[in-house]
């Protein structure tokens, strides 16, 4: 019965660890809202319906804007990317990625800086449009490239070019060719994408909070200000409810736009060399444009660290290591990275651990309704999450508030759903007849688990762990409602530099960015090297 | 019905050469085929007239116009692709009449043309089949079908029955033949296989890393073959 213990826990530990972290929160939110003097009637006019419609119309607003914007910048590279062999493929897809998982408090101070009316780029908004908005969307786009770039661009590749060829022996033009072959047959791909975008940008917190003009919120920042500035936490527990509620749809149309396209997938890479000069020139213009982007606001936060009031230096690092008293912060910033990286590794740890046993599970069940509540806890937005948790643990018997370890818990909560993405096609993509084989042959479940399938799912694991490790240290909707004051991580440092005027402050706030761009892209260029070569697709 | 002429065409793939040097004409009217094995550049002369790469050197002349800068699209030559490349997103009837909605046909023109088609390859039922649905050899049927729809100025063929049982290969070589005399339409067809390069062409050129060793009728061929290697790959065409 070995197998049936093995089963029970890989069923057990998650299930719980889930109803304990999320159900609990998730409910405490949903009686917050609903009961006592707090009801969602009275959260309601405390909010105002204005307010809360003007919030709604914001949120869908721009997370529209955002998803068309990013597929159209992304899908000249998703092209490229798909249908050339060339050199620098193989550090763009990493730079996509590195960008992916960059803190948002960082890309947004970096993009605000760029497109602020003294910036390098401030033509790009001309004078009278709208400068919060044309942040937020940059900063939208430079997330989510990496998303349409990676799924459309691999979809691309798998797609028969005979096809096209046949369409232009049949008198299309390329520009035909592509609107009525192309466009059609990329059609789920840009839809899986394009949906994941959406709920990315819908969800959106840190770049909108930092970026965002007068007036302008999302939900996720509208939670927020209520819960910790106006302390309205049952309107804050009101929006909460509708904000999840929102996700869930989101999640259930997205799920199904992913499975269309997994089964819509070919099976051989039409990868070659660009073959006409124009073909080399799209090539080249891509490579240059994505080195351009992807490293530009690191670049600029780079150059911002470097600059101090006395001239290019290292002034803004050195500051790094004292407790400066004309800053807001009670502690050395160097500190917010070492306790940045404790919570981080905790947090990738449980993230691994917790996401790897509902893998399993998912992989093994794999049937749409144990998905679906699976899922759900993966769409639910960092916001949500922190103010639950903060709502759930705050009263005896649960009274764990300024305990150190609900940071690491709800930053693990944040990364498990990369976890799960990174290993359920790997647990899956293990044909059922090897392990009937290594049945056969004599090893009992728990060897077949030690010798076949963690083998063969390492390299996702490691995959996994880096962007845990990631994406915990850049982690700020949840850790700003749960990190203790005197133990700032340092997305949440940045954050109170930036809130605070002062040369030193706007300096520091800076260099800290610095190093939380290097912690981030060390973590996820050594995983992504440590991946087989037949792995990354070239 | 038009004619076609290539001269020294001469086609690379980085370092490897795939045409080296090839003079084929094709009468009007005609039907050639080029036979030889795997790997010897006939898939590639075929795309070469097309246009869907590029000639590294010499020239393809189609009714004595230098298709030279001619894009494919603009060429009016048809091509059945190996694997029939349908369009997945399109049902039977919306793959054969692809080529006239492009050629901009008006609606009641188009279906009559397509309604012949499907009639000429046996497949006027299935009009509104998904091309997933059906068999391999009705999926190659479709594809012959989408070909000569447009009437195109040059037929190609590229190994039209190589993903075929030989049962269903004997069947399709006579739709074929009847469809193309039908049309009456130049053909070119490529192809490894030795009894149906002869069964359906009137000249067959054998082909060889790249170029064209020799080019006659099957009889002659097997008469007076030009060398050593032609007279072995005919005598063994699994060679």
């Amino acid at each position: 019965m070995r197998s049936g213990a093995l089963r029970l826990g890989a069923f057990a530990v998650p299930a719980g660890f889930l109803l304990l972290f999320f159900a609990y929160p998730v409910l405490t939110l949903i009686a917050t809202a609903f009961a006592g003097e707090g009801s969602l009637g009275q959260a309601w006019s405390a909010l105002g319906t204005g307010r809360v419609a003007g919030v709604i119309g914001f949120t869908l607003w721009q997370a529209l804007l955002s998803t068309l914007l990013t597929v159209l910048v992304a899908l000249p590279g998703a092209w490229v990317l798909g249908r050339f062999r060339f050199r620098g493929r193989a550090l763009i897809e990493a730079l996509s990625v590195v960008a992916f998982v960059m803190p948002t408090v960082v890309v947004a101070t970096a993009i605000g800086a760029t497109l602020a009316d003294d910036g390098p780029l401030a033509w790009l908004l001309p004078a009278g449009s709208d400068r919060g908005l044309g942040a937020i969307l940059a900063a939208h786009v430079y997330f989510n490239l990496a998303v349409v770039l990676r799924m459309v661009g691999s979809y691309w590749s798998q797609l028969d070019r005979q096809v096209e060829d046949a369409a232009a022996v049949l008198g299309a033009s390329p520009g035909r060719t592509f609107w009525t072959v192309t466009l059609p047959r990329l059609r789920p791909a840009i839809l899986a994408a394009g949906s994941i975008v959406f709920l990315f940008t819908f969800t959106s917190f840190g770049v909108v909070l930092l970026l965002a003009g007068p007036g302008q919120a999302t939900m996720e920042v509208e939670i927020q200000r209520q819960a910790l500035f106006l302390f309205n936490v049952p309107a804050a527990a009101a929006l909460s409810v509708l904000q999840i509620i929102a996700v869930v749809a989101i999640l259930v149309a997205q799920t199904g736009l992913s499975r269309r396209i997994a089964a819509g997938g070919g099976s051989v890479a039409s990868r070659r060399r660009p073959a006409s000069r124009g073909e080399g020139v799209a090539v080249t213009v891509f490579v240059v444009a994505a080195f351009a982007v992807f490293a530009g606001p690191p670049v600029m936060v780079g150059v911002r660290a470097l600059a101090t009031a006395d001239g290019w230096g290292w002034g803004n690092f050195t500051a790094l290591a004292a407790t400066d008293s004309t800053t807001v912060l009670s502690i050395a910033p160097a500190e917010a990275v070492g306790n940045s990286l404790l919570y981080a590794v905790l947090a990738a740890l449980i993230a691994v651990f917790v996401g790897g046993l509902m893998s399993l599970a998912l992989a093994r069940r794999g049937t749409s309704v144990w998905e679906g509540v699976w899922l759900l806890p993966l769409g639910v937005s960092a916001v949500t999450l922190g103010l639950g948790i903060l709502l759930a643990f705050d009263s005896p018997p649960l009274d764990w508030r300024g305990s150190l370890f609900m940071v690491p818990v709800a930053q693990a909560l944040v990364a498990i759903p990369f976890v799960v993405r990174a290993l359920v096609p790997a647990l899956r993509a293990i044909s059922p007849q090897i392990l009937e084989a290594a049945a056969l042959l004599g090893a009992s479940p728990r060897q077949v688990l030690r010798h076949v399938e963690l083998p063969l799912v390492g390299r996702a694991g490691l995959v996994a762990l880096g962007f845990s490790l990631a994406v915990s240290l850049g982690e700020f909707g949840a850790t700003v409602f749960v990190a203790r004051g005197d133990r700032p991580t340092v997305p949440v440092a940045i954050y109170r530099l930036l809130g605070t005027p002062g040369s030193s402050n706007q300096g520091q706030a800076m260099a800290l960015a610095a190093v939380l761009i290097v912690l981030t892209a060390a973590v996820v260029l050594a995983t992504d090297r440590w991946r087989l070569p037949g792995e990354r697709h070239v | 019905m038009s004619d076609v002429a290539v001269r020294g065409a001469v086609v690379r793939y980085g370092q490897r050469t795939a045409l080296d040097g090839v003079d084929l004409d094709v009468g009007s009217g005609e039907m050639v085929a080029i036979l030889g094995p795997s790997g010897c550049g006939k898939s590639t002369l075929l795309r070469a007239i097309a246009g869907l790469v590029p000639l590294d050197a010499g020239s393809v002349r189609i009714d004595g116009e230098d298709m030279a800068g001619v894009p494919t699209h603009r060429r009016r030559v048809g091509l059945m692709f190996a694997d029939h490349a349908l369009f997945p997103h399109l049902d039977v009837a919306g793959n054969v009449g692809f080529g006239l909605r492009i050629a901009g046909w008006d609606r009641q023109r188009l279906n009559r043309r397509v309604g012949e088609m499907l009639e000429l390859v046996g497949l006027a039922d299935r009009a509104d089949s998904a091309v997933q649905e059906l068999s391999r050899g009705q999926q190659q049927r479709v594809a012959l079908a989408r070909t000569l729809a447009p009437e195109p100025r040059l037929v190609m063929l590229d190994e039209p029955m190589s993903s075929l049982d030989r049962v269903l290969r004997r069947e399709l070589n006579r739709t074929v033949s009847a469809a193309l005399e039908q049309a009456g339409a130049t053909a070119l067809l490529v192809t490894h296989d030795r009894d149906e390069a002869f069964a359906m062409s009137g000249r067959v050129g054998v082909m060889r890393s790249g170029r064209i060793e020799q080019i006659d009728t099957a009889e002659r061929l097997l008469a007076t073959p030009a060398n050593g290697w032609v007279a072995d790959f005919l005598a063994d065409p699994s060679a």
